[in-house]
């Protein structure tokens, strides 16, 4: 692979930038590979990264149904953060952050993480204490979060609307400035080129239809639009086809598939900075290196493989928009669309072994899975490396739904679901 | 936006009247507190969440504010049937073979 630096882009400037080849290689499949991770998402790539990288497992090809980069990797609104509330969740979730702060050097690969703070709005007494009891929680676990007064998130942020006598009137608010955003398509290309000089197979194009299991129950390869493919270990990291393929290998999963949305307006001069979420009226809101704002709505009531979503959605959280920060008013909105979740009853997500032996999972990331993408990807390669969960990821099992010891951020979470 | 038909009201209306309410068709153990923790999670928490064909509820909450069930496709999100609570599932060959019926006539 071909390093890339300052040196490397002096170069190419002087030949015409004839020189750049491609980020990966597109091999044919193998007919056997060590371990096989289905879903070449951001989650996906960088676990088949972290088995080469720390596991020294290279033998490896990530299956993709479509293209890198096209499923909910690429359809997020690209936000980072660690400020939950429980162990469980802090625990992945800062260990994803750390991650993501050295993961453009790691990966040799510019995935312009940005640490320009994450700011959610309290707007009544309920979400103040809620935030406090974040706050409290994250700081005596070591995890940066603090109180701000309206005064000083209007500082922080200067468009917004602090007003006494606004729709949706701000009493404070929660700021992890450790918090922020990267390029989403950056991480899985970056992952992806990584992965694949370390000699992972990337199979894009490739949808498994079937997982093969011998007598025993353990399993033993997929079956593929290209053929079957053999592997003794199968990851899969799917986010909204999850239940479909489980359901492959006969294991039901307390998932529910739903479409999230999200927009981005035409690109205008750098005037927002930072990130800000208000879970009372239901928005997110920031403004790429692009100039769009990029903004996240709510998912819909009902199951869907749509990738699309209803009107009255994105509608509502632009009205929230336009109440909280009035000089937005007249921003013309340019695309919309839509990516399928995987939303567990717990708002928690699943990483742990099956019942299927040899088969593991990484799923239930719901409307958050973006900025766990390090993290997770990290642990799932533990996991599947050495067959047990990282002492990270242990409270994220399968089990917890017969055990109910869930993890309850559906009740704690930063956002109304 | 979907367009839902109330067989209560017998009225098709927007969604913005009603209230998804999940899986159709899942009766509560009448022993809740005897059954087991794995028969406890396959009645609470596993669900098929079918890429296709569902049945599931929906609440006609700003309406005649009643439960009734649906057959919908998950992946074009269109209504292949409702029906009254407490009506039997309808037959899936019977839904799946008029559609295609709808098909080859256009």
């Amino acid at each position: 692979m071909r390093k890339y630096s300052v040196f490397a882009v002096a170069r190419e400037a002087l030949r015409g930038h004839k020189g750049w080849g491609p980020h990966w290689a597109s091999p044919e499949p193998r007919k056997e590979y060590d371990a096989i991770i289905i879903g070449g998402g951001g989650h996906g790539l960088g676990a088949a990264y972290y088995l080469a990288k720390e596991h020294g497992i290279t033998n490896v090809a990530v299956l993709e149904k479509g293209w890198i980069g096209g499923g909910n990797t690429g359809r997020n609104t690209t936000i980072i953060r660690s400020n939950y509330l429980y162990e469980e969740s802090m625990d992945i979730y800062e260990h994803s952050l750390k991650l993501w702060e050295n993961l453009s050097h790691d990966l040799n690969y510019n995935v312009m993480y940005s640490p320009r703070g994450v700011m959610m709005l309290s707007h009544n007494i309920h979400d103040q204490q809620s935030f406090k009891r974040h706050i409290n929680a994250n700081r005596l676990y070591g995890i940066d979060n603090e109180w701000l007064t309206p005064e000083q998130a209007k500082a922080y942020c200067p468009p917004l609307d602090i007003a006494k006598t606004a729709r949706y009137p701000i009493n404070g608010a929660a700021l992890q400035r450790r918090g922020g955003t990267a390029r989403h398509d950056a991480v899985a290309w970056g992952y992806a080129r990584a992965a694949s000089d370390r000699g992972v197979h990337i199979i894009q194009n490739c949808e498994v239809t079937g997982i093969r299991r011998d007598e025993t129950g353990r399993v033993v390869g997929v079956d593929t639009n290209r053929g079957y493919i053999g592997a003794k270990k199968v990851g899969i990291s799917a986010a909204g086809h999850t239940s479909v393929l489980m359901q492959m290998a006969d294991v039901r999963v307390p998932l529910q598939s739903q479409p999230l949305q999200a927009l981005v307006s035409e690109p205008l001069k750098p005037i927002f900075p930072c990130v800000v979420m208000s879970n009372s009226v239901h928005a997110y809101i920031s403004q790429s290196d692009k100039g769009e704002f990029v903004i996240g709505a709510g998912t819909d009531q009902y199951n869907s493989y749509s990738q699309t979503g209803g009107l009255q959605i994105i509608t509502h959280t632009l009205d929230a928009i336009c109440e909280l920060f009035p000089m937005f008013r007249r921003v013309k909105m340019m695309r919309q669309w839509g990516g399928i979740v995987d939303v567990t009853q717990d708002r928690s997500p699943i990483q742990g072994v099956t019942p299927v032996p040899g088969l593991f999972l990484n799923a239930g990331w719901g409307t958050g899975g973006f900025k766990a993408t390090p993290g997770s990807a990290h642990l799932f390669a533990h996991l599947i490396a050495k067959g047990e969960p990282h002492r990270l990821a242990a409270g994220l099992t399968l089990e917890r739904f017969r055990t109910g010891r869930l993890i309850d951020e559906a009740a704690a979470a930063a956002v109304a679901h | 936006m979907l367009l839902i038909y109330c067989p209560y009201c017998e009225e098709e209306r927007s969604e913005l009247e009603f209230r998804g309410a999940g899986d159709a068709h899942i009766a509560r153990p009448e022993n809740i507190a005897d059954i087991t923790d794995e028969e406890f999670e396959e009645y609470f928490f596993l669900r098929q969440n079918p890429k296709g064909l569902i049945f599931e509820r929906w609440r006609h909450i700003h309406g005649c504010g009643r439960f009734f069930n649906a057959a919908r496709d998950t992946v074009s999100d269109r209504f292949y049937t409702t029906y009254k609570a407490g009506e039997p599932k309808p037959d899936v060959s019977d839904i799946l073979q008029s559609e295609q019926n709808k098909g080859a006539a256009k």
